[in-house]
């Protein structure tokens, strides 16, 4: 009688175990035999259709209107707010032909790539949305030098308005 | 002087190699003749084994990545079909780096016996009527014996890298392969108390009517998943794959080996695999028999119009789908519940089903 | 090798083995001394330190809304979770009431962060137990949280996404549909888990009555998070004292008091479901309002001591902040789920095999860079 149980639980134990096995099996050949699942995108063949999300860090960016003018006082706030040093900020004295006052206005936004870490604090502290991330996100250089950007264009102004 | 390719056939291949057999001799005389036959012989199965390597390689991966919903490869060639060709040209450039304290000659000489074994036993194998190298009439025997030696080159890769882990890996796949050699030879002895014969060409000659699997009963079912189990685990392949748990000892036996020297275990792993599954398609599935039904002769005519070879390779494919679909499905055992495994269950199982079958065929129940 | 001699023949000698820094499963740069008996352990003694990149002192330099940041790079796992701990420590200090909005917010994405670490965790967990197929599912439908972060807070790991006082940026409009679809495509894809590994008679051999981790072990190691529960220890710190929107919400503390692997394994897999519950209550009553409260740009914090504690994806994160009335603290300590769990490591791992330990330390679910920091 013993005998007959425990030769029972283990037949049992074998049917239980194949059954188990089974089980999992059926769910990985469920995707394999359904090639529709698949996930995988091709990154650069996608390249014209892959659109990031707009509120996604690429990296800093100063906007440029179509003449060629920017918002950035250089007011250094972004400057400040970064924690890594990231931004710096270099400033000329620029004499209004006008009014014939002397203002100060950005020379250089330089911008260290490698050393940021994509917090946003430096969008969120400019008083003036002058810079914002773009959706770029190809950063690979063959050059270390190359990711110390410049942002501000050659010959860009401030966009009047902004300093009042 | 004949000209032998007029003989050629895909349904028969004896008269053909008989032929190329005596061109060789009538060129060259007896002994030299017979010296290059084997030499054109070594040739093919050099040839055939990378081959053989490359495509189950890719095939392998591809399959893995349909069911991890992936694609797998897919830049090198249309749909990465010559991923593994760069993947070997890598293999060749790369440095055989060799640690200091190892075993100098020991460890390059792993690879070879890793690798003689799965040569040896492709000699044995038929793959059409008249493709086989030697018909020997121990064949299943032969088959059993030698594919055993692969387990010395895995010994002596682990011991002679004087790495830890890679003696553990070693270690572990000893007491795995010696255990579960029991249980392939005990599965196979199933199907052979059937034949009544070892010899290979008369095992797959039994099976014209029928194949065992079908004609067997229940025990030849049992005795095909006992014996696809233990293979697995015998080519140490997942979930069996203790030897190079590569999430517990790195990559256990082939730590310290680079380059082409672990190309050599890479691709002695997929020969293994490709030589269990066509032992199993000869012995279960009825080698190169074609799929007949009782007497519908229609069906069976169109079935005999497929050439063996390709129904042989096909049912090596099936299997070896199979076995890749438990190694991407399942967690690996532990080594204590793996001799678990095999001592409390698979032996057992296969000894009551030899029993079971000795019975059958005695009172002739079989079909 | 021991310097012991022992007698051949009689006993077998002891050895060590360095697992880690570098080994594919310690999930980073985990250094593990194991002293072995053949598979045996006889013990362990854990090396940290190799990313030690001292985020402590880094914040006596920075101002209080740049720490934030400097969280997200300790348990990049919960790294929304460190960010509201930090927050939630300096607006205690400036006595500050966030508005509900941000709470219920914060809450949500805690939750979705958490699971997400649940789901890398499980994807994991199989691929150390030789099951590599999990760990493609579990990052297949962790991508779908990924993008609801990428979506709304702009990264999909170090999100950034808090600031004391509320947090960046008000929700995405997408991000409720985005949130319910998540839900109810998990809630399908949950009980393919379950199947795949949980049923599995291979798993449940190598989990049941593997790593018994006692209830006063536990307590006495400071064992936290679904692995303390596991053994039977109640400190869910979002019962226990409930931050954000915790205290309105119905969820289960899952406890366990089996102490394996196994149990650590279901209370993770319970805690994903538990998760999506308080999602789904939470999701449809975001509440209107602002979604940040007005801080100076320059916070200082009076003078004193504060310390809070928070709930992670592993188990308590203590965050001790000491200011002195100036820009930048004078003094942050963290206290890491992670450091007091792997200390249990060594009496889980006693007398098991190399393999066990792999799944015990999978299912301590340790993330290094949070042991380290």
């Amino acid at each position: 009688m013993k005998i007959a149980k425990s030769v029972a639980r283990y037949i049992g134990d074998v049917i239980y175990a194949l059954k188990t096995l089974l089980t999992g099996m059926k769910i990985t050949g469920y995707y394999f035999f359904h090639p529709k699942e698949i996930l995988t995108q091709q990154y650069p063949e996608n390249r014209d259709t892959l659109k990031m999300f707009e509120r996604f860090r690429g990296e800093v960016i100063l906007i440029h209107d179509e003449n060629n003018e920017h918002k950035c006082t250089g007011c250094s706030a972004c400057e400040i707010a970064c924690p890594n040093g990231t931004i710096e900020i270099i400033n000329k004295r620029e004499v209004d032909p006008e009014t014939g006052k002397s203002t100060k206005a950005i020379d250089k936004f330089v911008y260290h790539l490698q050393m940021c870490t994509f917090c946003n604090l430096c969008i969120i502290a400019c008083p003036t949305d002058a810079i914002k991330m773009s959706q770029d996100f190809e950063h690979a250089v063959f050059d270390r030098t190359q990711l110390t950007k410049v942002l501000n264009n050659p010959g860009s102004k401030l966009m009047p308005g902004i300093r009042e | 002087m004949k000209p032998v390719f007029l003989k050629f056939s895909l349904y028969d291949f004896s008269e053909w190699i008989k032929s190329i057999h005596q061109w060789l001799i009538e060129l060259a005389g007896p002994t030299i003749g017979h010296l290059l036959g084997l030499a054109l012989v070594g040739t093919c199965f050099l040839l055939f084994t990378a081959l053989l390597g490359l495509s189950v390689v890719y095939i392998e991966r591809k399959v893995c990545a349909f069911f991890q919903q992936r694609l797998g490869p897919m830049r090198v060639g249309p749909y990465g079909t010559a991923q593994t060709v760069a993947d070997i040209i890598k293999l060749l450039f790369k440095e055989p780096t060799m640690t200091k304290e190892s075993d100098k000659f020991l460890f390059m000489l792993a690879p070879f016996i890793i690798m003689i074994a799965p040569f040896m036993v492709l000699a044995a194998i038929p793959f059409a009527k008249g493709l086989h190298v030697m018909d020997l009439n121990i064949g299943l025997f032969f088959i059993l014996a030698v594919s055993s030696i692969g387990v010395t080159g895995i010994l002596l890769a682990g011991w002679s890298s004087n790495n830890k882990y890679s003696l553990i890996g070693a270690m572990r796949s000893g007491a795995q392969i010696v255990s579960y050699e029991l249980s392939v030879a005990l599965s196979l002895l199933t199907i052979v108390v059937l034949t009544g014969s070892l010899q290979l060409s008369e095992i797959v000659a039994s099976q014209a009517d029928g194949w065992w699997i079908f004609k067997g009963n229940f025990p030849a079912i049992v005795a095909f998943i006992v014996f696809t189990i233990a293979s697995t685990a015998e080519t140490n392949r997942g979930p069996f794959d203790m030897a190079e748990a590569e999430s517990e000892i790195t990559a256990g036996f082939h730590t310290e080996y680079s380059g082409i020297k672990f190309a050599f275990f890479f691709l002695a792993e997929y020969v293994n695999l490709f030589i269990v599954s066509a032992v199993a398609a000869t012995v279960f599935f009825g080698g190169w028999m074609p799929l007949h039904i009782g007497n519908i002769e229609f069906f069976n005519n169109a079935m005999d119009l497929i050439p063996p070879i390709v129904w042989f390779f096909m049912k090596i494919a099936v299997i070896m789908f199979l076995v890749m679909w438990f190694k991407w499905t399942f967690p690996r055992l532990r080594i204590d519940q793996l001799l678990t495994l095999e001592w409390k269950y698979l032996l057992p199982i296969s000894v009551v089903n030899l029993l079971l079958m000795s019975f059958i065929a005695l009172k002739g129940w079989h079909f | 090798m021991n310097t012991e001699t022992v007698e051949l023949g009689k006993e077998t000698q002891e050895y060590f083995i360095n697992m880690g820094p570098q080994h594919p499963s310690t999930h980073g740069v985990l250094r593990l001394l194991l002293t072995l008996d053949g598979e045996i352990i006889k013990k362990v003694e854990p090396h940290i330190g190799y990313i030690h990149r001292s985020i402590e002192k880094m914040c006596e330099h920075d101002s209080y809304q740049q720490i934030v940041h400097l969280t997200d790079r300790m348990d990049y796992l919960s790294c929304h979770m460190n960010n509201e701990a930090v927050c939630l420590a300096v607006e205690a200090g400036l006595q500050l009431e966030v508005p509900e909005r941000v709470k219920v917010i914060r809450t949500i994405v805690s939750e979705l962060t958490r699971l997400s670490s649940h789901q890398l965790w499980w994807g994991v967990m199989g691929m150390d137990l030789g099951a590599i197929t999990t760990f493609l599912y579990g990052f297949r439908d962790r991508e779908m949280i990924t993008d609801i972060f990428e979506e709304t807070c702009g990264a999909r790991l170090t999100m950034n996404y808090n600031v004391p006082g509320g947090v960046m940026f008000d929700i995405h409009p997408n991000f409720q549909k985005r949130t319910k679809e998540f839900i109810t495509h998990f809630k399908k894809k949950l009980p393919e888990y379950e199947e795949l590994l949980t049923g599995n008679v291979i798993f449940e051999e190598r989990t049941k009555d593997i790593g018994y981790l006692s209830k006063e072990d536990a307590i006495s190691y400071g064992v936290t998070g679904p692995s303390g529960r596991a053994s039977g220890f109640s400190c869910d710190i979002r019962k226990k004292h409930p931050y954000s929107a915790y205290d309105r919400v119905e969820f289960r503390e899952v406890i366990h008091t089996d102490g394996d692997t196994y149990a650590r394994y279901v209370v993770r897999m319970d805690e994903m479901r538990e998760s999506m519950h308080i999602i789904e209550q939470l999701i449809d009553n975001i509440p209107e309002g602002e979604h940040k409260a007005k801080t100076k740009a320059v916070i200082k914090l009076p003078e004193g001591e504060y310390y809070q504690r928070i709930e992670t994806a592993r188990g308590e994160l203590g965050v001790y902040v000491i200011s002195d009335n100036k820009k930048s603290p004078y003094r942050v300590k963290f206290r890491s789920p992670g450091f007091s769990n792997l200390s249990a490591l060594d009496t889980m791992a006693r007398g098991c095999k190399i393999a066990d330990l792999v799944a015990m330390m999978s299912t301590l679910d340790l993330v290094i860079p949070d042991i380290d920091r």
